[in-house]
């Protein structure tokens, strides 16, 4: 049961590895945990989650593994009976078993059975958990002997009850879509280079210098050091995408925000790419601009961030005139400019405001897959967009 | 509690109600001695817990508050080559003993001491994003070696490490893993009546109840950039007090309302709002749900 704890947080996202899991079983192994599920909640959660996006996720997954047990849970046997098992050390090098073993077994039963016992002591007849009205441990004004304040009445809740509660769903990335979020996630787009002329003075260096030149001061100058991150932003407008007006504003007023940026340029295209792009979401002939100047103009070293939701029909992707609008006619078919766009650009992703879920249904959203790495537009997409725009390469 | 568990028992204070989850995170990171990492939103007491865990466990106290241009070793030590160089060029101080030009910071001095501390690093997100991985061995190990002199300064003490973040940077997974984690929940409404009481212990129940409805509603208004946060609560409720304002008076407006709205956008939004005919609540009832359980 407690493993399943563990890889089923695995299974549902948050970030949690081994040492995490160490931590809690030594916080265990102290008896932090009372003999209360409550407070095994609390001391799991603080051990285990590093992030309240994840509290959600925490609350769900700790609802399903113990769901039912609350009550009648011997937290001890489940745990030892798992520590017995040695099935369940293959995973651990042989370094954390030994920290594991070192930690459990013996000491961790004694532990273990010394708090059970105290607690039986102490309330009367205890043997339940927390929850049943007056003998929880969370008493009102420190009767209780680990004297923990609590609030008024009603505050007795169970562990369950507030993980089924989920009150930390509003937390979460993968769906929510907050301006905040997305600046937060928007300030790792940099890289941080010393270019330009030599206006900053660097003082380690002059140190270093004016004791060399015998205490005579002797300025050093260094060039600045600014991000050199520079993005070219390609948005598909109208249509399809007019459902996702509010995500796509707010990603593309988080981009401009983003004071970090050396250069942003943005430029707009309706479905799919084709000879021209636009400057403004209008789209009108002034505002052309041929697709050939694009790469000729931006050098490999942008980012390109390309916002659309890649379903179209087939023909409008693969063939040529396959503009949807007749008057653009376009000899070369759009797959052929996003094929130029993606060899042209050292980095580039595709952010698409559709479930991923709904990906596998649209064939062109497959083609253009290959392409580009293709990422959802939330925060969590967002965040792993620009780890593969100024990342290290995936090997 | 049996004698193996032989760690301090952080229980808040007089003036600091702490809540279960709180208390859990604070006991568990002191037992485990690692750092505890609190977020949260502005104003539900981040900065202040260290301040009553040090009291509570009559600990002295250190505190490091970072800023955009902190560097990780400043928080260990600084060599003052600058006023070496001084020295040497007037012939001031022992120019030849580089000791005395090492300036210890936050950290070295928490490591130096002799009895146990609590430290709070700051606002540990306003560094740069590779701030915290610069001091993850220090905190590991509780030690780290003057460069100048090669001394090595071990914590005979292990302090008790109480970092917040208000959430402007993503902090580094490997330092995350290290910490033991709690977020800071804006408080409900039992719980804020209780921090209320710390403040204004006198104050008329019916009263309270009216302030605490305008201020959750004001904070459920989501045209609002600033939410008004517990201390801005505190601060109204001063006011409301000094200038004998009475329940009446409540009903239907909002006085002193710059002690709660610091942003002009949000004051116009409220004026708007009555323009419009909008009315401010008088009961629990008319809050939703969430209040009303």
């Amino acid at each position: 049961m407690f493993l399943d704890l563990f890889y089923e947080l695995r299974g549902a996202g948050v970030p949690v590895a081994m040492q995490e899991w160490m931590m809690l079983m030594e916080a265990l192994g102290k008896g932090l945990h009372g003999s209360s599920l409550l407070r095994f909640y609390h001391l799991s959660r603080a051990c285990l989650v590093k992030s309240e996006t994840y509290f959600d996720a925490f609350d769900r997954v700790f609802a399903h593994v113990f769901h039912g047990v609350e009550g009648e849970l011997d937290v001890t046997e489940e745990l030892l009976e798992w520590l017995r098992d040695p099935k369940n050390f293959q995973e651990l090098t042989p370094e954390q078993r030994a920290a594991l073993e070192r930690l459990s077994r013996d000491e961790l039963m004694r532990r273990f059975l010394e708090t059970l016992a105290e607690q039986t002591e102490r309330h009367d007849g205890g043997g339940r958990w927390i929850g049943t009205g007056g003998h929880s441990p969370f008493g009102h004004g420190g009767e209780h002997p680990t004297g923990i304040r609590v609030g008024g009445p009603g505050r007795n809740r169970s562990a369950m009850k507030v993980a089924e509660e989920r009150h930390f769903k509003e937390y979460r990335t993968d769906l929510a879509l907050d301006l905040r979020q997305m600046k937060v996630a928007l300030r790792r787009l940099r890289l941080l280079t010393r270019q330009g002329p030599a206006i900053e003075l660097d003082l380690d260096e002059t140190i270093d210098e004016t004791c060399r030149n015998a205490g005579e001061i002797e300025l050093v100058f260094r060039p600045e050091r600014r991000n050199n991150v520079r993005v070219l932003l390609l948005m598909d407008v109208g249509g399809t995408m007019d459902p996702f007006f509010e995500p796509v504003s707010q990603l593309v007023t988080a981009l401009h925000e983003e004071r970090g940026l050396r250069d942003l340029r943005a430029y707009y295209f309706h479905n799919c790419i084709y000879d021209h792009v636009y400057k403004d979401a209008g789209m009108w002939s002034r505002d052309a601009l041929p697709t050939g100047d694009i790469l000729r103009r931006f050098d490999e070293r942008w980012k390109v961030v390309i916002v659309g939701d890649a379903a179209m029909h087939p023909a409008e992707l693969m063939e040529p005139f396959g503009n949807i609008n007749p008057r653009l006619e376009s000899q070369t078919p759009g797959i052929q400019w996003l094929h130029r766009i993606a060899e042209h650009f050292d980095r580039s992703v595709w952010i698409n405001p559709d479930p991923p879920r709904a990906w596998d249904h649209t064939r062109t959203v497959h083609v253009i897959r290959r392409l580009f790495p293709m990422f959802h537009l939330s925060v969590d997409g967002i965040h792993d967009a620009i780890a593969a725009l100024v990342g290290a390469r995936p090997s | 509690m049996s004698e193996s568990i032989t760690f301090y028992q952080f229980t808040g204070t007089r003036d600091y109600i702490a809540s279960p989850p709180l208390v859990d995170a604070v006991n568990c990171a002191i037992a485990l001695e690692r750092p505890l990492l609190v977020k949260g939103e502005p104003g539900t007491g981040k900065t202040l817990l260290a301040l009553h865990v040090a009291e509570g466990l009559g600990m002295p106290m250190e505190s490091w508050h970072v800023k955009s241009t902190s560097k990780a070793s400043e928080g260990l030590y600084v060599y003052d080559t600058v006023q070496r160089l001084n020295d040497a060029r007037f012939g001031d101080g022992n120019v030849s003993d580089i000791r005395s030009y090492i300036k210890y910071g936050p950290l070295g001095r928490v490591f130096r001491a002799r009895d146990r501390h609590v430290l709070l690093i700051d606002e540990i997100d306003k560094a740069d994003i590779e701030f915290p991985n610069d001091l993850l061995l220090e905190l590991d190990e509780m030690r780290f070696t003057v460069m100048e002199t090669g001394d090595e300064v071990v914590a005979a003490q292990r302090p008790i490490l109480i970092i917040t973040s208000n959430n402007e940077k993503e902090l580094p997974d490997a330092f995350l893993r290290r910490c033991v984690f709690h977020f800071i929940e804006f408080p409900d409404r039992e719980l804020m009546k209780e921090i209320v009481a710390v403040h204004h212990p006198n104050l008329d129940a019916v009263l309270l109840d009216q302030v605490l409805i305008k201020f959750y509603w004001l904070r459920e208004q989501n045209e609002l950039r600033k939410k008004p946060s517990t201390s801005e609560l505190i601060d109204w409720i001063s006011a409301l007090l000094r200038s004998g304002i009475g329940v009446e008076q409540l009903e239907s407006h909002i006085p002193f309302l710059g002690s709660l709205l610091k942003n002009e956008q949000d004051t116009e939004a409220l004026d708007s709002y009555k323009v419009r005919g909008g009315a401010l609540p008088n009961s629990w009832r008319e809050l939703g749900p969430r209040y009303n359980q």
